[in-house]
């Protein structure tokens, strides 16, 4: 932290010395503070208690993901995609499988196809969940409202172990597929959870939606336009709280989402209300997906019998594959030379991208409302950084 | 929507433009669309704002690195051999990659199109590695141009603020490079061992003053 006092000031150069029209405060938050989610930093000049810039700084969890990923096999990279959005493995996990089943032209049987829909939903669930309830403790509202949301989202994973094997990094799919078939008793375990969720939402919503305090904090703070989400590639739950009717279970309709009967809800004003308001409606959404794919679950065989998943060698090209990941638009982009691993592999981070707009949402607002404009966006470090 | 179609509105719309169409052997049946550094912004800029459909939302960009590759194809040619015809087996080499790429895949959010998958190449990958940048006209390339950069060392023309991403100021290579080869030792505090401190100076030349 320093103060540029008007003797420091003088050391600095016209450039730097030109936005100063009083005594600005320089603070870097994070990477290590309670609300950025994770190793991130804000480089924030404020003035007094406004925010007059905002630089963020990344890198503090890279690893290079993408270069490990040149170096393994197709199969190898599977495990590591769980390290990326570590709060939603699954999901990960099948944007993989689905570039990789867009390289190569492999086809997933029908079941493996229901068994992602139930698993990524899921997912979707115990994200929203979670991140809604780390959205009120950012506001403030300390413990309570975060442990009712983590008391659901322990729920589902309790569900993801006993299906996988582990409650976060699930490494569930392959491509032409997925690892295993459900236990026994695994269904009726979820359709409990799944029937048990609303009711949920319900009493979060009643304590919360129009809580004066909750309206106050996040109406008009950090709103985004329509057509700056678009123009700044924002994604998922991000853009379509401004508006953007662009929702890929809709518009890719990959895997089997055609066949699924859901609204999407958009919001109006862009803002940091909209944004929490549209998790927990998008929640209701996918609650009425996974009844659905519940009820209509058929039998039969979870891995395409034609793939071979060890010592694959896709045929030498490329492929983007992308899904409505929780976060927003979640992207593999892969060329393949032939070789039993891939030659390129990228990832695209849905919530790196999201976060462009960060300095924009919290100009001249408060230094308070930069970690709830910050919760909002809903970021992931092992994702923003790789 | 056909990329043969998109190829001729640009052409007939960003006079002088030099495109040529990547065909993609996988069965995604995504090929790409090779645009010279020169026009390169034009053609973005047409493709944003003019095209059919437009592409306003432009979803990943990223760097590949392609160094110099020799390929060797055999052929059979019909040589004199001590006087007499024969079929033999000539091998041609010939020199492929050597440049760095920037690819770009574009969206329609209106309508519901895509993937149009843009790729700009540089000149070489030492000096001559320059592209335009595409973050005036999509913000959303801002953060992944500057990690191609910082990765790749892909230098984004007309970028308002390029600086390395992930890695850390200071920090002299390009990691995602094929030729990049690890330091030894990560640290900055080198340690005692003299061998391991040998090997990690010739990484980093301009950090610790070689070797």
């Amino acid at each position: 932290m320093s103060i540029l006092t008007d003797a420091s000031v003088d050391t600095l150069s016209k450039d730097e010395t030109d936005h100063l029209t009083g005594d600005l405060l320089e603070i870097s938050m994070g990477p290590q503070h309670p609300s950025t989610h994770g190793v991130f930093r804000m480089n924030v000049t404020l003035d007094g208690e406004q925010v007059v810039k905002l630089k963020p700084v990344f890198g503090y969890l890279h690893r290079n993901h993408e270069k490990i990923a040149e170096t393994e096999s197709y199969l190898g990279c599977m495990p590591y995609t769980d390290r990326l959005d570590y709060i939603c493995s699954i999901t990960n996990n099948w944007a993989y499988a689905l570039a990789v089943e867009t390289l190569a032209g492999i086809k997933v049987p029908e079941r493996a196809e229901y068994l992602r829909v139930i698993t990524g939903e899921l997912t979707r669930l115990q994200n929203h969940a979670g991140l809604i309830g780390f959205l009120m403790q950012d506001m403030g509202a300390s413990g309570t409202p975060l442990m009712y949301a983590f008391r659901e989202r322990e729920k589902v994973l309790d569900l993801f172990e006993a299906l996988t094997g582990a409650r976060m990094m699930c490494n569930y799919m392959r491509f032409g597929g997925c690892r295993c078939d459900l236990p026994a008793g695994w269904l009726d375990g979820a359709k409990k959870v799944v029937e048990g969720f609303p009711k949920f939402l319900d009493e979060f919503e009643s304590l919360l939606k129009t809580n004066e305090i909750l309206m106050a904090r996040t109406q008009g703070v950090g709103i985004v336009t329509k057509a700056q989400a678009i123009n700044a590639g924002l994604s998922g739950p991000m853009a379509r709280a401004s508006g953007v009717d662009y929702d890929l279970r809709k518009v890719d309709k990959y895997g089997i989402y055609d066949r699924f009967n859901f609204r999407v809800p958009l919001g109006e004003v862009g803002d940091v209300y909209d944004r929490y308001m549209l998790r927990v409606l998008e929640m209701r959404e996918s609650v009425e997906i996974l009844k659905q794919a519940i009820r209509d679950l058929p039998e039969g065989p979870i891995m395409d019998p034609n793939t071979k998943i060890r010592g694959f060698r896709p045929k030498a090209g490329e492929a983007y594959g992308r899904i409505e990941g929780p976060k927003g638009e979640l992207g593999f982009y892969l060329i393949s030379d032939g070789s039993p691993n891939p030659y390129r592999y990228r990832v695209r981070p849905p919530t790196l991208i999201n976060l462009t707009l960060l300095e924009d949402m919290c100009l001249g607002h408060n230094v308070a409302d930069i970690v709830i404009i910050l919760g909002s966006i809903d970021i992931v470090l092992g994702e923003v950084d790789r | 929507m056909n990329l043969e179609e998109i190829k001729s509105q640009i052409e007939a719309n960003v006079p002088g433009c030099r495109l040529e169409i990547i065909p993609n052997g996988s069965p995604s049946g995504q090929h790409s669309l090779l645009v010279d550094v020169e026009h390169g912004f034009a053609v973005a800029s047409f493709l944003r704002d003019g095209a059919t459909p437009r592409f306003d939302f432009c979803s990943n960009v990223t760097g590949i690195d392609w160094p110099v590759k020799e390929v060797s194809n055999k052929t059979k040619v019909k040589k004199l051999v001590d006087g007499v015809e024969k079929e033999v087996d000539e091998v041609v080499k010939t020199q492929t990659g050597g440049y760095l790429e920037a690819v770009y895949h574009l969206y329609s959010v209106e309508q519901r199109e895509g993937p149009v998958v843009l790729r700009m190449r540089t000149e070489d990958r030492a000096e001559r590695n320059h592209v335009p940048s595409l973050t005036p006209l999509w913000r959303s390339a801002e953060f992944q141009e500057r990690e191609a950069y910082d990765l790749f060392g892909i230098l984004f023309d007309g970028h308002p603020d390029l600086r390395r991403l992930l890695m850390w100021e200071g920090f002299v290579d390009h990691p995602m490079r094929r030729d990049y080869v690890d330091p030894d030792d990560y640290e900055y505090e080198p340690t005692a061992h003299d061998e391991v401190l040998k090997r990690a100076q010739a990484h980093r030349p301009a950090q610790e003053g070689g070797l």
